[in-house]
Parts: structure tokens; sequence; C-alpha cells
């Protein structure tokens, strides 16, 4: 009988998905002795027992391995044998710094460079049925208790405060372990053995409710039963959530949603609900397989869904004014399952923020930023360590698509393809890249080898609190992949705040202009690598030419070369900014751009939405080309044709009008289209092909005189698009085409997009894993730096 | 070259391209004059070009400008405003009658403030080379003993007070020059600013730092002494006023009053205790009769300037971008 000992070292997602106590109970199971630990890096066995069953639990590790676990790298060799006489979990194995780990070495003393992430922090996830029985069970100690997780389930990211992910690291280390509790943790047979986050009622954190001074209304179980009582009187109350306060009010009560808005400072984007059950969901919208699955999955985001027409009478309709969606989760947390048990009626839950700020995490903070929002303050004694504002996922082509990636699905890594020569990093490692993303919705990302870190959805970087936070990001990203990059990717905008940030750094930087960073974000997330063609329509970006882009096609050879194919043509946005906000301005734009000086006669429907004032000073504006920049991008299009069509004349917020738009198209089934032109160029500039929307709009004014449903011209609309897409990619036989571009998080556009060109053999993508907006720019980046720059040269 | 409109792409050209060649201490304190010590004497000097279209304009021309700009610039160092020089740029064929009308308002001007014409120069360009007129300046005051007005006084606590509503300059000209209607009728707030300045000396309050809100307006103005001085400014917008008729033809053209040229306005940095006094005074006089408090300067010393919003967010104030492209994706 031949004994051996064994080293492996384990790479990927092994930290907080329990992997410690499995590989605890592997070893008893195969007779082992040994110890496992965590390190920064990842997980270390040494194990030793009789050769048959060391083979036997090497094979175990990959195929019995926990849910939630990933297995990136495995490597193990034989060393020498040693004199324990039982399988220990050990104490982690620290390392000082990532650069200089000494003790790391000494744990992997071969650890190559693999092209493995460095570590994969687990996310948060809602409490597993287990833990939810409990909750609900009165004879469970932990009945009713709001912190109740297990090493399947519960709070990660949220709580931990550096690695390895060790209790002491966490939020959870100011809770001692009560004795239960430590039984519980240091039993290798318990479902919370070495489960860091655990609690209960006797040792873990407590539940307070509190007026706008901060002044304690009730705790624990009474908190709860007062916060639903409030909720039901129609008051606003600000809960402490998984990754920062909610705002909770009755969804059921208008007056309730009314005042929200108004304290909110928040007109009409749509909030977000959280429903008791997947039967009360069903109940409000129409829920698919994939969508149930999505809703119910251990990551809770927000999905957007098709309302119930049927069964619209009990949510207030100021939830979602003018949308045929609704945004409904599940409850992500303990506290959440026990507050819908209660309340048993669809809740709208927002961020507890200013408009603009990020989510606020801190007890202080809240009661300081939200004393003019909330009525109540339902907070706990357990620290977020950082902001997560909730995901928000779509159903497209039956495929989840993420709109906003943040709690549940941060900081997983993705992995990238690359070219064959980039991979041989024993040559020259590649280096380590920081992607600072752009302006709004802005995330970061930092890549080590082919493993990308995103980090969660920070917001938009005029407000200096999001500055703040987008600067705690990257400091939060290099920590936990303990890699400081030396090379920065920004966008081409010259004050963006991410450029500008970038280029004080003092680092080498490299900007990427902003519509070929989203083509290459769909080609990254897809694993794509070779010629390809890149629809990136957004609403406006920077190139160049000082042309607001965001009507661009690519092609790509899968080498160096990138070619700009095809652009919208161009119209003006008369006062800038402002006619982003206010759609009618750019419907004004286009159709100077169209028809010259007497637009306005042309267009009743435009006509009616401005005073003879404004006419007047719109038409000089025009004319004389005041603070009107020109733009070529389909997401301003959208805003023109919303306002000509009479639907949205302002935005009180980013792409109203394009989502007004979609939800007109909802009820029309008309498959046809309306004329485009593509006008080839002479010159050999890029682009070689304008997409002359022309024909198109003098045909929508003349459906508008006819008197056209609405709904069919904004159908026709969709359709169009689509067809437009058709025509320009059909020469490019063999490319695939990669779909990018905020543009593409309407449903409609996508779906009959991705059909037309599948029916003519086409291989089409689109975004998935990261969102089609902005949120998906450093990927992009990222992948295209990788994918077109000289590594060495870094 | 889009280097003119006193924002960021101004700033570069300065600290880029012009002071490189002239290194010295004077001009690195980045003030508006120069201060010059002879003798005993502490003189301030500076210089201004005008150049302006249309020439006549709601509230002022092209003289009146010459003339207080250049004394508004010796008033923001606390001098009292003594000699000044005039060079003016006329094209060829540009009407005598309108030169009369520039001159006898530039005449009208120094009278009002005090400053006497010394010497000067004319020249004439070919028809096409210029815009009918454009003007320089250079002015030479006395600064008293007791007076230190700089960025570099700029203090932790200090109130930032705001000599009246802003943006008027800028629109009024822009308006009639582009042809704009609007209901309300915009001046432009040209005006000598020495008065005020000199009663609050006089009155004894400490002006740490004064400013005069030219070209990139208020938030420029705000951003650069913020640098110079490394101190963090908080600015309210609710604080900040701006009349019915500024407001509406900035909202129609898509611009921030903050960013819009003022020639009357100003503004002050000056100790907390003694903002209250310094604004009774300051509403003495007709130029500054509106002047409030639109901020202070905090703690942290971050060279920044933090805008709160009317809804209660934080942005960080911005030179203005050499144009104003917009950021919405
Ligand atoms: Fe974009
Ligand atoms: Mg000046
Ligand atoms: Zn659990
Ligand atoms: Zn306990």
């Amino acid at each position: 009988m031949a004994i051996e000992r064994f080293c492996i070292n384990i790479e990927g997602i092994v930290q907080g998905v329990g992997f410690r106590p499995f590989v605890y109970r592997l070893a008893q199971e195969n007779s082992l002795h040994g110890w496992v630990a965590n390190h920064p890096q990842g997980v270390t066995i040494e194990a030793q027992g009789e050769a048959l069953l060391i083979r036997d639990f090497l094979q175990a590790l990959r195929t019995n391995k926990p849910q939630r676990a990933e297995i990136h790298t495995l490597n193990s060799r034989a060393t020498a044998l040693s004199d324990d006489s039982c399988f220990v979990i050990r104490e982690s194995i620290q390392s000082e710094a990532a650069s200089d780990n000494k003790s790391l070495k000494k744990a992997s003393p071969e650890k190559d460079e693999s092209s493995a992430p460095l570590i994969s922090v687990p996310p948060d996830t809602a409490p597993c049925q287990v833990c939810i029985d409990e909750m609900f069970d009165p004879a469970n100690r932990r009945y009713h208790y709001p912190f109740s997780n297990c090493t399947n389930c519960g709070p990660r990211f949220s709580i931990i405060e550096s690695l390895p992910y060790d209790r002491k690291n966490t939020t959870m280390q100011p809770f001692a372990l009560c004795n239960s509790c430590q039984q519980e943790y240091t039993n290798p047979l318990d479902r919370r053995f070495h489960a860091e986050p655990t609690a209960c009622p006797d040792c873990g954190p407590q539940l307070q409710l509190t007026d706008v001074k901060g002044d304690m209304i009730a705790n624990n179980t009474d908190a709860l039963q007062q916060t639903a009582n409030a909720i039901l009187n129609g008051q606003i109350v600000a809960v402490k959530a998984v990754g920062g306060f909610q705002l909770l009010v009755d969804a059921t009560n208008p007056h309730a949603v009314e005042r929200l808005r108004q304290r909110k400072n928040r007109p009409e984007k749509p909030f977000a609900l959280i429903c008791a059950d997947i039967k009360s969901v069903q109940q409000h919208c129409i829920v698919s397989e994939i969508e149930k699955v999505l809703l119910l999955s251990p990551q809770r985001p927000i999905v957007l869904l098709a309302k119930n027409e049927a069964n619209q009478n009990e949510i207030a309709i100021s939830v979602a004014p003018g949308n045929n969606d609704l945004g409904i989760m599940l409850p992500a947390s303990p506290l959440h399952y026990l507050l819908m048990a209660l309340l048993q009626r669809p809740i709208v839950a927002t961020s507890g923020n200013i408009v603009g700020e990020p989510i606020c995490i801190s007890n202080t903070q809240a009661l300081a930023r939200l004393a003019t929002v909330a009525d109540l303050f339902l907070m706990h004694n357990r620290a977020i360590a950082r902001p997560l504002d909730d995901s928000v996922v779509r159903v497209m082509n039956g495929v989840p698509v993420m709109l906003r990636r943040s709690r549940g699905y941060v900081p997983l890594p993705l992995s990238l393809s690359l070219p064959e020569s980039l991979e041989s990093v024993s040559l020259s490692p590649l280096p380590d890249l920081l992607a600072v993303g752009g302006q709004m919705k802005s995330c970061v990302a930092i890549s080590h080898h082919n493993h990308v870190y995103l980090s969660q959805h920070l917001g938009d970087l005029d407000n200096r609190h999001t500055q703040q936070a987008f600067e705690d990001a990257i400091s939060d990203l290099s920590h936990i992949c303990g890699i400081k990059p030396q090379t920065i990717i920004h966008d081409l905008h010259p004050n963006y705040v991410s450029t500008r940030w970038a280029q004080s750094s003092g680092k080498k930087c490299l900007a990427v202009p902003h519509h070929i960073a989203h083509f290459f974000s769909c080609m990254a997330e897809h694993h794509h690598l070779g010629r390809a063609v890149g629809v990136s329509w957004d609403g406006s970006g920077f190139a160049h030419d000082g042309i607001l882009r965001g009507g661009e096609f690519f092609c790509w050879d899968g080498h160096a070369d990138i070619k700009h194919v095809a652009s919208l043509r161009t119209f003006p946005l008369p006062g800038g900014e402002q006619a982003i906000r206010e759609p009618r301005r750019q419907a004004a734009g286009l159709l100077y751009a169209l028809l010259g000086d007497d637009f306005f006669t042309e267009s009743p429907v435009l006509r009616q939405q401005f005073s003879t004032s404004e006419r007047y000073n719109l038409q000089r504006m025009l004319s004389r080309q005041l603070n009107s920049p020109v733009c070529s991008s389909v997401g301003r299009l959208f805003d023109a044709v919303a306002a000509l069509s009479g639907i949205t004349t302002h935005n009180h917020f980013e792409g109203q009008a394009a989502m007004a738009l979609e939800a007109c198209a909802y009820d029309s089934k008309a498959s046809w289209h309306f004329p485009f032109e593509i006008i080839n160029k002479q010159d050999s500039l890029h682009p070689t092909q304008i997409i002359d929307w022309g024909p198109m709009i003098r045909a929508l004014l003349d459906c508008q005189k006819t008197k056209m449903p609405r709904e069919d011209i904004a159908a026709a609309f969709h359709n169009t698009l689509a067809q437009i897409i058709l025509t320009i990619t059909q020469p490019f036989d063999g490319y695939p085409v990669f779909l990018s571009g905020g543009v593409f998080q309407n449903k409609r556009l996508t779906e009959t997009v991705t059909l037309l060109l599948r029916q003519q053999g086409q291989q089409v993508y689109h975004h998935e894993a990261v969102p089609a907006n902005d949120g998906g720019l450093a990927l992009g980046q990222i992948y295209y730096a990788r994918c077109l720059e000289n590594p060495s040269c870094a | 070259l889009g280097h003119g409109s006193g924002g960021q792409l101004s700033h570069q050209l300065l600290t880029e391209l012009i002071y490189p060649y002239f290194d010295n201490p004077m001009l690195a304190t980045g003030h508006d004059s120069a201060l010059l010590s002879i003798g005993e004497q502490r003189l301030a000097f500076t210089t201004d070009s005008f150049v302006v279209s249309p020439l006549f304009f709601p509230g002022g021309d092209i003289g009146k400008l010459a003339v207080y700009g250049t004394v508004n610039d010796l008033a923001m160092s606390g001098a009292k405003a003594l000699y000044l020089s005039c060079s003016l740029i006329l094209e060829e064929g540009f009407p005598m009658n309108t030169l009369s009308k520039v001159l006898a308002s530039m005449s009208q001007a120094a009278k009002e403030t005090g400053i006497q014409l010394v010497t000067g120069d004319t020249k004439v360009v070919e028809k096409g080379k210029g815009d009918g007129v454009y003007i320089n300046t250079a002015g030479i005051g006395v600064v008293p003993h007791d007076v230190y007005i700089a960025p570099q006084h700029i203090q932790q606590g200090d109130v930032i007070i705001l000599s009246g509503d802003i943006g008027r300059h800028g629109m009024a000209v822009m308006a009639m020059r582009e042809g704009l209607e609007f209901d309300n009728p915009l001046n432009s707030d040209c005006a000598a600013l020495s008065d005020p300045i000199h009663t609050l000396l006089n009155e004894g309050i400490a002006i740490h730092c004064l400013r005069d809100l030219t070209r990139g307006g208020l938030a420029t103005a705000l951003v650069e002494l913020a640098e110079t001085a490394e101190k963090t400014f908080i600015v309210e917008e609710t604080a900040i006023p701006v009349s019915e008729a500024v407001t509406g033809a900035c909202e129609m053209l898509g611009l921030d009053p903050c960013y819009v040229a003022n020639e009357g306005r100003f503004i002050a940095f000056i100790p907390a205790a003694q903002a209250e006094t310094a604004l009774t005074l300051l509403r003495d006089h007709s130029v500054s009769a509106t002047s409030c408090i639109i901020g202070r300067v905090d703690e942290d010393n971050k060279s920044q300037v933090i805008y709160k919003t009317t809804t209660g967010s934080e942005r960080l104030m911005q030179r203005l971008p050499g144009e104003q492209l917009p950021r919405i994706c």
C-alpha cells in the first residue's frame, strides 16, 4: 500500500463558496491526512494517504465541487511525507502584498504564470432554501432572524474588506461567535462550517428602526413589524439592504409612490418592485420560463418583465408610467424575505441616494443624505463595505441580457480569448491594464492575463461622490487582484472625468474611440477573435472628427485594421446637452437638416411643441450654427422620432424618449419599413457609406398626414433600423455581426435585427454578460488594447 | 484657434505657450494686474484688449468696456486707478461718426471713474483685416500700503460674496449679434467696480481676494482661484442670482450662466466675521446692490470647487471646456 503526499494548488472561485469544508469532508471520506488553507490567491491543500485514494480525491475535487465554486486551475505535485495524524482546516495563509508574497511562494513553490486570475471573490447571493425554511420555523433558533446565512448563501463581496476571505477580514469581524454558532462554525459536517458571516440572534447583527434624527423607535422583530406597518400606511422607509440603502414604499398606494417621486426628485423614471414570491410576480407580469429562472437565481437581479395588461389595477400607474415593462425582483436577503412576508404586496424599491450619487451604505450617511426623502430608517449594525446597486436584466432572444451589472454578479471575472501570440505569456508577460470606461454609467475594469475584473455600476461621474466611488472602485479592484496596472485605457472624449483622471495619473495612457470600444466589448464577451462587423449605436460619443458619433458600422479584419464602413447622416443638436434633454429640439435639428428654414411648416406635431419665440430662436440657432453640434447618432434619431411622433417632448431621464417609442410600438404588428438610402461616398475617407434617414422622415411625415396610428409608425421605425443593419452588413459575408451601444437595450430592435440576420444565414451576437450601454465600455477598452496594441511596449 | 473664450483653452494657451517665454514671479501669481514696487509706492499695472461684436449693445459699447475693463482689473488688486493709455486699431473705412461715439463713451467712462487718459496710439489696417475697431488699454493705479489682495490670501472659513446676478453681458451681446429675440430684455452689466471695492477697503473690511468675472464667467474664476489658492470652495447653485431674462436665454441656447461672461460683477473672499458688514456696504452701491453670499472656503485643501446643485447633487466645477461637447451618451 503506497502512501503518498500531494501539494495541490487551486485557483478560481474557491473562497466563500464552502470549498474548504468540502475539501475537509472529501479528505475524511478518503481517509487522508493533511490540511487545507485559503490564501490570497486561492486554496492550497496538502493531502497524504493511500495513492489510489489520493487519485480519487483529486478527481472528486473537480467533479463534486460545491455548486457555486469554479476551478480555473488545479496544480498538484508530489511532496515529502509528513507525520500529521488527521486532516485540518488551517488558518489562512497571509501574504504581505502580492508583489512580495513570501508565504505564498512557500505554499506553492512552483506556481506557474498561468492565465488564471489571482483570486476570485464571490458575489453576494440570496438566502438558500434551507436558510429560508429555518427563518420561518418557530422552533429554529434563527426564527425571524434577518441575518441568517450559510456556506451556500449570504453576503460576500458587500462585506469583504480584505483578503483572504476570513471572518476577521469582513465587516462581521466585530461580532464574536456565541457557543452555538462557534460549534456550527467548527463542525465539518455542519452547513455553517466555516461560513464566515454566520450569525444568530444571540451574537449577530441587530435591527433597529429609527426616525430621521436617528433616534431609536424599535428593534429587532418589533422593528420589522413597525416598518411593515409604516409602509402599509404610505410612509417611505429607508432600508439597509445588501449593497446599500433602498427606499421602500407601497407600490399599490399611488399617493405613497407620488410622494417618493417628489421627495426623490424623480418625476418619471420607472421604479423597480419587490414581489413576495413568483406567484405574485405572475399576477402582474407575463413570466417566461427563463425569466422565472432569473428571478429565482441566487443573484436576484431586477428582471424587466412585460406587464400583464389584464391585471393592472393593483400597482399604481405612477410606478412605471408609459411603460409596458415592470422591473421586478424577488427578496434578495433574509431581511427582505421577512419584510415581504409581512407586507404581502408589491413594494417599490429604489436606490437610497440623492439623484446622481452612489447609493448610501453607512447609517450616518443615510441619515444625513436621505433625511429629506425617507420618513423612517430600518438599519442594522453590520457595515457594508462598498456600494452595490441592484442588478438589472432583460431577456432578449431567450437569453438574459445585463442592463446594469452589480450586486450578485460583481466581482466575478470575465475571461478573454486572445491571439495565440499573446497567450504565450512565458516570453513576454501581458501587462496588467486598467480601463476607466466612459462618463455616464461608469464602470471600471482591471485585467490580469486573460481575465477581466469589472467593477460594479458606479453612476455618472459628474457627481463628486460618484467620482470618489470611481476612485474607490479602482483601488478596490487592484486590491482584490493584488495588482497595480501601470497602463490606463480611457475614452477619446477629452472632457470625461475618467479621461482627465487617467491623463493626470502619470501612468502610460491609451485612448480608445468610444464606438470601437463598444464593438470590442461585444466581441470580448463572446470570445470572438477574428474578422467581424460591429454595429455601434448609442447616444453620442466622441470621435476624432468632432462629430458626435452614435450610428456607426465598423469592419475588423481580425488583425490591425479597423475600417469605419458606414455612419448615419448627421444632423444638428440645437443647444447641445440641452437638446439631449429635449427630444423636440433634436426633431427640430433633424428637420432643419432635411428641409431647411421652413421645416416647422412640414410638421404640425412638432410645431405645436414650441412657442412662437422658441421657434424663431431655434431657427436662428440652427441657421447660425449656434451651440448646435452635429451628431450621427441613432440614439438621438430615436429621440427625434419620438418627438416628431408627439410621444415625448422632454427627457426627464436618460433614454426616456427611446423607451417610450419602444413601448409605443409594443402593440403594433406592422412588419413594413420606411424607405432609406445608402449613399456611397466618392472620396476614400471613412466612413465610405452614409445612411440617409431623409426618405424615412419624409415618409413618416406623410404617414402622419394620413393619420396612421402612432404605434404602427413607431414599429415601422424599428423595422427600418433593422433593415439598415441588414443592408449594410450584407456584403460582409462570413463576418459575424456584433451589436453594441445603448440602443441595443431596446428589445424590439435587437430581436428584429437578430431574426433578420439569422434568416440570411449571418451570425449575430448581442450583449449578454455586460451591458450594451457605457457600462460595458471598460471591457471593450481592455479587449481592444489586448488585441491591437503591442503588449510588449507597455 | 478656439482659445479666446476664457476657459480651458485660454488657460492652456497661457500656461503652455506664453508664460514659458516670460517666466517671472509677477506673471506666475496669475493675477489680473501686476503689483510693482517703485520706491515707497506699490503700483498696480494692467493691460487688456477689447474685441467685441457688435460694438454697441444694450447697456454699453466697446468704449465703455475698454475703460471699465482696465479700471476693474486695477480695482481687483485694491488699487486706486490713476492713468490710462489707449491704442486704437481701426479698419480702413471705419465710419468717423461711429468712432466719435466710441471715443465720447470712453471719455465719459474715464471721467466717471476718475482715471486720466494720458497717452495713446492709432493704427489703421487694411479693409477686411479687422472688425471695425479694436481697442487696447493699459492702466496704472496705486495700491494702499495696508492692502494685500491675492488668491494666496484666501483662507479657510472665508465667505465668497458675489456682487450681483450673473450672465448679463455675454447673453446681451450674443442675443444682439445672433439676432435672437427674448420676451425679457437682456442688458449688459458693463460697469465700473471701483467704488464698492474702495468702500469696503475704507471701512476696514479685510478683503482676502477679489476677481472680476469676465470671460469664462463665475465658474472659471472660481476654478482658477481654487487652484491658485490650493483651497476647496463650496458653492450653492440656489444662492447664485440669475435674472429671469438670462435664465431664459441660457436655457434656449443650452448654455450654463456660470460660464457666461460678465463685465460688472466680481467675487470677494472675506472673513466670515465681516460678511454681514461687507454685504451692507456693498448693497449701498447700485452696481453691487444685490450682493450675496454664494459659498465658502472649506477645510480640505484640494484645489477644487464643489458645486451643490438645486437637486442636492454635488458636482465638481470645471473650467469652460474648449467646446461644450455633450457628454451624455
Ligand atoms: Fe456609448
Ligand atoms: Mg481683464
Ligand atoms: Zn443558506
Ligand atoms: Zn450565535
